[in-house]
């Protein structure tokens, strides 16, 4: 009986899911893309990277925390969901002290720095993938598969080229670790839908405005083919339905979710098809992320009964 | 401590314009890529600082105060032609790399700031001296910020690459290194900016807690009486002596020292945000 007694402030209803569940659940979701990743590029040697960025994550954030006095929240997985999705993004034939380098900058500089989990202002990992791009951009873009060392069909479909679109829809294509395969990344992504720790507002969004911008400046017209080698080319599946839906870096009203979709699709489209280089789903994914204050400002919901009409 | 000395060392280390008053930051930013770039920046200032504190000091009874500002850059401007045409003649590869940035020693606010602060309002010796203390604090934060990013961003020390191999007696070790192009971009420059603040910010504090005596930063040269932000100060309010006096004669009591410091880093931001032009 007591318990009712207990005065607290709002929230009163919590719900039982915590974040190192949803944390869990996220890194539940990436093992298919993972291991077609580590099977995919078997001959390159993916699985040590991915072990090395993953660990180095957790561990930087073990090490920092000890350092600062604060409490260790290695156990709520966010470090080893940054570690992962950096792996991902990160081609396989990179240095490991590289891939571990990413983890530190991403864990330390843009999460811990801005006040942990929670508090960073972009995604850790994306950023961190950004960080490495400028760092080593011959490394960063360098793809091999099967032992051959070749340019990925996105960037084959800037130059012009024919591109395999069923290759690209099952993953059997350079790239990096986690990115190539469509298949795998949808089965985790409609885990996530399924289990509601995503919303479908933000990758519709993205997908939706990335299509018409493709199909208004590509070109190529309404190019089934053509559209579906931009969809499955690159870092679009793994970007839209894994790291723009990142809560922290994201609105929380629906309408903010959608501007915020819009806003990714719309650079990544301004990025592929003008830009310098063949992807820009990263560049456009931080970049939203820094319009999300923004976004949320004007989004802001009313209180009930505020702003009536007046009388 | 002599009135000159004293000068210097309020600029190299009490008020040091790079890492304690944040000021000149455009060029702090956009030159240090190498060491040479912060050393020829540093020294290019310092060489006009020097020469526009003496002039303006000399003129500082003849100067109108409503028209002393256009005063100030006339003069600024005169010396900054005259080092941009020497580097053009003499140094011209580091007038290529420094480009835009040496006519922009014009409007360094550390220049503009200490002719306003400092040079108009004291005798001529103490005014060179103080240039030469800014402007040597000034080539010290750059040259700093330079050898950080150029080792990091492009594994080179003034020019020099590292070696690939050394060798110790028959034992050779190899060295792999693979350069962080990011430091020589504009991002670098923030991060070696801030990790370098930061570790001074920590060294002093260190040095404070073990009951050393600490240079703290006031922000301002002279007395209070005269200081244009002593409204919103609040720094040393009583005795109205320069900041740098009463340091030295309270200072036989740590306790009273180390609160001493606290309150005048709180009073840091309001000065130098007067100071900085």
């Amino acid at each position: 009986m007591n318990e009712n007694y207990n005065v607290s402030s709002s929230p009163h209803i919590r719900d039982r899911i915590t974040s190192s569940k949803i944390m869990l659940l996220v890194v539940i979701a990436l093992l298919p893309a993972t291991f077609f990743g580590i099977w995919n590029f078997r001959r390159e040697g993916a699985w040590l990277l991915v072990v090395v960025t993953v660990a180095s994550a957790v561990l930087a954030e073990y090490i920092w925390e000890k350092l600062m006095h604060k409490p260790v929240t290695i156990n709520d997985f966010s470090a080893v969901v940054t570690g992962l999705l950096l792996a991902l993004n990160l081609p396989p034939t990179l240095p490991l002290w590289m891939g571990a380098l990413g983890s530190v900058f991403a864990i330390i500089v843009v999460k811990q720095l801005f006040g942990g989990l929670g508090q960073n202002f972009m995604n850790p990992a994306l950023a961190a993938r950004c960080f490495l791009l400028i760092c080593f951009s011959g490394r960063m873009t360098y793809f091999v598969y099967d032992g051959v060392t070749g340019a990925t069909p996105l960037a084959k479909l800037k130059a012009g080229e024919a591109v395999n679109t069923m290759d690209m829809m099952f993953g059997n294509i350079s790239g990096t670790i986690g990115e190539t395969s469509v298949i795998a990344i949808m089965v985790g992504a409609m885990f996530l839908l399924l289990m509601g720790v995503i919303e479908l507002e933000i990758p519709a969004a993205y997908l939706v405005s990335f299509v018409a911008f493709i199909v208004i400046f590509g070109g190529h017209g309404f190019d089934a083919q053509y559209i579906t080698a931009h969809l499955c080319g690159g870092g679009l599946m793994l970007g839209a339905w894994f790291m723009a839906t990142d809560y922290v870096t994201s609105p929380i009203t629906p309408t903010g979710k959608i501007i915020y979709g819009v806003c990714i699709g719309l650079l990544t489209g301004l990025f592929r098809l003008f830009g310098g280089s063949s992807e820009g789903v990263s560049y456009a994914i931080i970049i939203s992320n820094l319009l999300v204050p923004l976004i949320e400002k004007i989004t802001l919901p009313k209180p009930f009964g505020k702003g009536g009409e007046k009388a | 401590m002599s009135r000159c000395t004293e000068r210097l060392y309020n600029g190299l280390v009490k008020e040091n314009p790079t890492f304690v008053l944040m000021l000149g930051m455009c060029p702090t930013l956009a030159v240090t890529t190498s060491a040479i770039n912060g050393i020829g920046m540093g020294l290019s200032t310092t060489a006009v600082l020097i020469m526009s504190n003496m002039l303006i000091s000399m003129l500082r009874k003849i100067i109108p105060d409503s028209v002393r500002m256009p005063a100030f850059i006339v003069v600024v401007a005169s010396f900054v032609t005259i080092v941009d045409f020497l580097l053009e003649g003499f140094v011209p590869s580091l007038y290529d790399s420094l480009g835009l940035y040496i006519p922009l020693i014009v409007v360094n606010c550390i220049i503009l700031g200490r002719a306003e602060s400092y040079a108009s309002k004291n005798p001529v010796l103490p005014s060179i001296f103080d240039g030469i203390g800014m402007g040597l604090g000034f080539t010290v934060g750059l040259t700093c910020i330079g050898i950080v990013r150029e080792l990091i961003g492009s594994a080179q020390i003034f020019g020099i690459a590292l070696p690939e191999k050394i060798n110790i007696g028959s034992f050779h070790m190899f060295i792999q290194y693979e350069p962080l192009t990011i430091f020589i971009l504009a991002p670098g420059a923030f991060f070696v900016l801030a990790c370098l603040v930061a570790l001074q910010n920590r060294i002093k504090r260190n040095l404070a807690n073990k009951g050393k005596k600490v240079p703290a930063a006031a922000g301002c040269a002279q007395g209070c009486s005269s200081c244009a932000s002593r409204g919103i100060c609040g720094g040393h309010p009583e005795d109205g002596m320069p900041a740098a006096l009463s340091e030295e004669a309270a200072a036989d009591d740590a306790q009273d020292r180390k609160a001493e410091n606290e309150e005048s880093k709180n009073s840091e931001n309001a000065d130098t945000g007067k100071e900085g032009v």
